[in-house]
């Protein structure tokens, strides 16, 4: 318990620092290298909450595709990479008194309701991360919404290909 | 470990998302910031599977990341749609229909 607690404390620190400099780097690639390792983060912390199969899509998902998409966008749009024009709006003040007002009332929130539970690692949960557990609730449980999502899918790969071709 | 660190964790993601949604102008940057608020429902997601046992958190989370990943596909699209007409990506631009 105590290994695991110090690995979190470890994780959320570079989380927290790494996302910090997502929204606060001037250099677009910088900021899109922060991302990957908070999702690489987000992904170890799935580990350490034995949901494998899904550290492993956040994996294939977020740092092979989105990250790719996004340097992909920040090439096509020829994005500012000297870091000599500014990327903020003048809100950051506004921006920043909101984002903390809305973390102290949502950590509040989270202190009062949860204050007291405990999320125990330990051999009775491993069968819950496992990858067949997932796969006969997709196919079982949810398998409707899973089709919707495929259909989603669809419909934003023609979209994507619709907005973005020169006509 | 306790259930609080993984809320707090996640709520200083969604906020820190909303920071840079609120104050950076140029959209891909807006896209990453959302990314990082749609990354803190995962953590908490996944934090609520593992505390009450139970893999529908899990199977949620997979399917915020699908759609995630849509949505990146469009945003990007129309990001790119914004640069091709405007010649830039700064989203403060787009005020045609300002009076």
């Amino acid at each position: 318990m105590v290994v695991q607690n110090i690995a979190f404390w470890i994780l959320a620190v570079a989380m927290a620092g790494a996302a910090i400099g997502v929204v606060r780097s001037q250099n677009v690639v910088h900021a899109a290298l922060y991302l990957v390792v908070v999702l690489a983060g987000a992904a170890a912390q799935y580990i350490l909450l034995a949901a494998e199969f899904v550290a492993w899509v956040q994996v294939l998902i977020y740092i092979g595709a989105v990250v790719i998409l996004f340097l992909f966008g920040i090439m096509l749009t020829r994005a500012p990479m000297r870091g000599d024009t500014d990327l903020d709006n003048d809100q950051r003040w506004p921006a920043a008194v909101v984002s903390i007002f809305l973390l102290g009332v949502i950590v509040t929130l989270v202190v009062d309701a949860f204050g007291a539970d405990e999320v125990k690692i330990n051999n009775s949960l491993l069968p819950v991360g496992k990858t067949a557990t997932i796969g006969s609730s997709i196919f079982r449980n949810f398998v409707l919404p899973f089709e919707v999502v495929s259909m989603l899918l669809l419909a934003s790969l023609v979209g994507a290909v619709v907005i973005a071709r020169r006509d | 470990m306790q259930l609080n660190q993984f809320l707090i964790l996640a709520a200083f993601l969604f906020c820190t998302g909303v920071y840079g949604v609120l104050a950076r102008r140029n959209g891909v940057l807006v896209l990453m910031s959302v990314e990082l608020m749609l990354n803190a429902v995962n953590i908490n997601l996944i934090a609520f599977s593992a505390f009450g046992r139970h893999v529908a958190g899990e199977v949620f989370a997979l399917f915020a990341i699908t759609i995630a990943a849509a949505e990146v596909g469009v945003g990007l699209a129309i990001v790119l749609l914004i640069y091709r007409n405007l010649h830039s990506a700064n989203l403060d631009q787009i005020d045609r229909l300002k009076g």
